[in-house]
């Protein structure tokens, strides 16, 4: 069988690095194909390649047996490729829509509305991918807003659909409604090209996987001939073993108490609704919970750029409710955000002055007025080498770092004061393998040193993995807590989706 | 015939000789549109430009010239490059310039009984923080109630300026020649000549002291470090602790400060009385020149030589050619324009499709 896209002998080079090295790949009519790799492996930049985003250093590509030039993501449309980002490019302002057919040279000079949405609403049915198709972006969760890239390009009839990390950002019965789309649309005989590092899922919907490594491609295989233990594998090169931590056995006095706490989201509806925990020091306190269900709210409040609506948060017995990220941090208080490169760091500053971002007003980095850099760039250096940073230098802005580099940075700035209690909020999400198991062993670390910390995730298997206790989220609302190895995953995810704990036996 | 592609992408580097080039083909640029200009007048622009540079630079009087139109502009330059480091969108340097001259004439006329250097320095201190003053109202409406500082720093350029027409068409106007302007200010407050037979006043040497003390404040001080985080990304430098209500409202009242440094020094320095239109634009022109600097205090001094060049030199070319001095400022709106289509070219860099 022919080959709709066929990628032979790709390089691509950016200054100092080789992001694509002879790579050859093929995508066939009907067919999921996943592009597996950390991150860093050259996945998102070969498929920028593909659908005109950057140029190729050396290599042909061919579509339907045909020898192509792209040189602009317009040139892909044309030939029937359409790509999905992990960033989505939506006008907020505007409809869904008018998004879709933003820049079709279809249009005209009168947009025809009421014929577009005739059309949006067959292929919404269609394909399962349902979005009131009036309503404005900026009004649509994650998901919804996905669904929009997939029928944008769905509606410039794309028939090679790449999907760059698309779980990344959604819950997972929103994963699981994408998959289902996705084997529609295989169905139909169009190819999908599936970008991701999550074993998992590559496993669950893929006819045929591509490994990438180093950017080379290391192999082929399907979930037919291989399992998830051997995949993890070849991706990453050597054995890997999920962290799974002892039951911690130092637990001590308790170092946070949330009391009654109520807060409302950014729409203003009450996101948390009068939720009470404790964490120990000692111990790790998972939160589980579909995203969406008072996180976000808790981690704001918690971290200081939140104030409550009402009830208390006690650290060391001290009401700390309603204090500013300033003192949340010199109380002692580490905090490792959901939103990595939006709340922690400045990316344009040098790693350097990250690293320090939260304590260059104490000795000895400063004195009264001056800021002591030679002291600075010592601790930055010795932290880069003690937390496996990997950069050429530490006046690198910290944007240029890898995502698994950038969170390390994060976590030796919290790391290295000590801290008492730690939120860590999505720590692991979008990071490759060999972070994931470092940023999870040093987090064992502290948990060892006396540390209490509250891990908020999405990835259940982390919270079961880590946590001493689990505290399961939904509505904003406690359903209830568990001991390590008290409850059985499919009983928390009952918990998860809104049955109390209590009432865990008759459901059963 | 097939015509070659272009290609549009996002740099992941800047190298660093782009950095230093760019500015100067934005001069360039601006020159060439320029000439277009000045070739529709059905005269030479290489005559014109050449007289420019003449008249700016090649006689002992046109530098001399040169070097006092330069010093307000590097106080308005290095105002506005610290305002816009911490994303406080200052526009309201002219505005800042004219509460700064109010303030020093205020103190000038009031003829006190003191030893000059005491007397400088004190019109120095009122007039900075008059400006300062200024400057920080609307930062404190940005920092704590989010207005926006394009609008609020712009407007506030008229109300300063007609607060000082106001007060010199009635309290302040010259008893004398019943002239809407102050009288003189006290001979003990004037700012020393620093070079004979020239205008060249100890101004210069507030500009370049500001100057190094605005460099050494962004590059190794603690504030400087919270300016240069707020102006990256505020929200983020919220989060990790720094206090960025107060980050703006200090880096407002500063570059307001300066920016009333060079009003300072046009009055204490330069006319010795307050007049209606005492600037001809310097707070303006000092948008540009931090944009042409890139906001580097350093590069600051080089740009404000070049506008100083330009404005000098427009007068003597226009005696000679016949050409409007007018040019010159269309030198310096090409220029602004230039210099933003050249920072594009800072993050995108064009190269031919295969």
């Amino acid at each position: 069988m022919e080959a709709v896209v066929s990628m032979r002998g790709i390089k691509k080079v950016f200054p100092g690095v080789i992001a694509n090295d002879n790579v050859n790949f093929d995508a066939y009519r009907g067919e999921i194909v996943a592009l597996l790799g950390e991150n860093g492996a050259g996945k998102t930049t070969l498929m920028k390649m593909l659908y005109g985003m950057y140029s190729k250093t050396e290599g042909d590509i061919f579509v339907r047996g045909r020898k192509v030039e792209i040189n602009s993501p317009k040139d892909a449309i044309d030939l029937g490729i359409g790509m999905i980002h992990q960033h989505f490019t939506l006008v907020n302002p505007f409809t869904v829509i008018e998004n879709i057919i933003l820049g079709m040279k279809e249009n005209g000079i009168m947009l025809k509305l009421d014929d577009a949405k005739r059309k949006i609403q067959d292929y919404m049915k269609r394909y399962q991918l349902y979005v009131d198709p009036d309503s404005k972006i900026f009004q649509l969760s994650v998901g919804e807003k996905q669904r929009v890239e997939i029928l944008k390009v769905l509606f410039r009839n794309a028939d090679v659909l790449i999907l760059d990390e698309a779980t990344a950002v959604l819950t997972p019965q929103e994963a699981e409604n994408l998959f289902k789309t996705l084997k529609i649309l295989k169905d139909e005989g169009k190819s999908i090209i599936f970008i991701s590092h999550k074993l998992y899922e590559v496993f669950e919907i893929s006819d045929r996987i591509v490994v990438l490594r180093n950017g080379k491609v290391i192999g082929e295989t399907s979930p037919t001939e291989t399992n998830i233990k051997e995949l993890a594998k070849m991706m990453v090169g050597k054995e890997v073993i999920d962290i799974v931590s002892e039951k911690s056995r130092k637990v001590g006095n308790t170092i946070i108490k949330v009391e009654d706490l109520f807060a409302t989201s950014k729409r203003g509806h009450m996101a948390i609704n009068g939720i009470s925990f404790e964490v120990k020091s000692g111990e790790i306190l998972g939160v589980a919970g579909v995203s969406g269900n008072g996180q976000k709210e808790l981690e704001d409040v918690i971290s200081g750029i939140k104030k409550p609506h009402s009830g208390a948060i006690y650290f060391n017995g001290q009401n700390i409710t309603g204090s500013s990220p300033k003192n949340i941090i010199d109380f002692g208080i580490g905090r490792i955000p959901e939103d990595r490169m939006e709340n922690g760091i400045i990316g344009e500053i040098p790693i350097y002055e990250n690293i320090v971002v939260e304590c260059y007003d104490s000795k000895p980095f400063c004195n009264a007025f001056f800021l002591n850099y030679r002291e600075i760039c010592k601790y930055a250096e010795n932290l880069t080498s003690e937390f496996d940073i990997r950069t050429p230098s530490v006046n690198f802005p910290l944007r240029t770092l890898s995502g698994g580099n950038i969170q390390k940075a994060i976590l030796a700035r919290v790391l290295s004061r000590e801290p008492r209690f730690i939120i860590a909020s999505q720590p692991t999400r979008g990071l490759d393998v060999g972070a994931t198991q470092y940023i999870h062993s040093k987090l064992i670390e502290a948990r060892e040193r006396g540390c209490g910390i509250l891990l908020i995730s999405e990835d259940l298997d982390e919270i079961l993995n880590l946590s001493d206790r689990i505290m399961v989220l939904y509505n904003g609302k406690v359903m209830g807590f568990a001991d390590k190895s008290e409850l059985s995953r499919e009983e928390i995810g009952l918990m998860m989706t809104g049955t109390k704990k209590e009432a865990l036996n008759e459901v059963a | 015939m097939k015509l070659p592609k272009f290609v549009v992408e996002k740099r992941s580097h800047l190298p660093v000789w782009l950095r230093v080039l760019l500015p100067v083909f934005a001069i360039l640029l601006s020159f060439i549109f320029t000439s277009i200009i000045i070739l529709f007048a059905k005269k030479n622009p290489i005559s014109a430009f050449y007289n420019i540079f003449y008249g700016a630079l090649g006689t002992r009087l046109g530098l001399m010239e040169t070097i006092v139109k330069t010093t307000p502009l590097i106080l308005t330059g290095v105002a506005v490059s610290l305002a816009f480091t911490g994303k406080f969108w200052n526009i309201g340097a002219e505005g800042q310039l004219y509460a700064g001259a109010f303030a020093a004439t205020w103190v000038g006329i009031m003829k006190l009984p003191l030893p000059s250097p005491l007397y400088i320095l004190l019109e120095i201190a009122v007039g900075f923080i008059a400006g300062a003053l200024w400057g920080v109202i609307p930062g404190v409406l940005k920092a704590k109630y989010k207005v926006d500082d394009v609008v609020t720093t712009l407007l506030m350029n008229s109300i300063m300026i007609y607060l000082v027409t106001a007060v010199l068409e009635g309290a302040w106007r010259d008893p004398v020649t019943s002239w809407p302007q102050s009288i003189m200010i006290a001979t003990n407050a004037e700012f020393p000549k620093l070079v004979a037979k020239s205008r060249v006043h100890f101004g210069i040497v507030v500009a370049l002291v500001a100057i190094v003390l605005v460099y050494i404040l962004l590059k190794y001080t603690k504030l400087g470090f919270e300016i240069r985080a707020t102006g990256s990304k505020s929200e983020a430098a919220h989060f990790l602790g720094i206090n960025t209500t107060k980050t703006i409202i200090l880096t407002a009242l500063i570059s307001g400060g300066l920016a009333a440094l060079a009003g300072v020094g046009e009055v204490a320095g330069l006319h010795y009385h307050l007049t209606e239109n005492i600037s001809p634009g310097y707070g303006y022109t000092g948008i540009i020149i931090a944009m042409l600097a890139g906001l580097n205090p350093i590069a600051v001094v080089l740009a404000s030589f070049f506008f100083g060049i330009i404005i000098t030199g427009a007068q003597y070319m226009s005696r000679i050619t016949g050409i409007t001095s007018f040019i010159a400022d269309v030198v310096q709106g090409v220029i602004l324009l230039t210099m933003l289509g050249m920072l594009l070219l800072q993050e995108y860099g064009i190269r031919r499709a295969k």
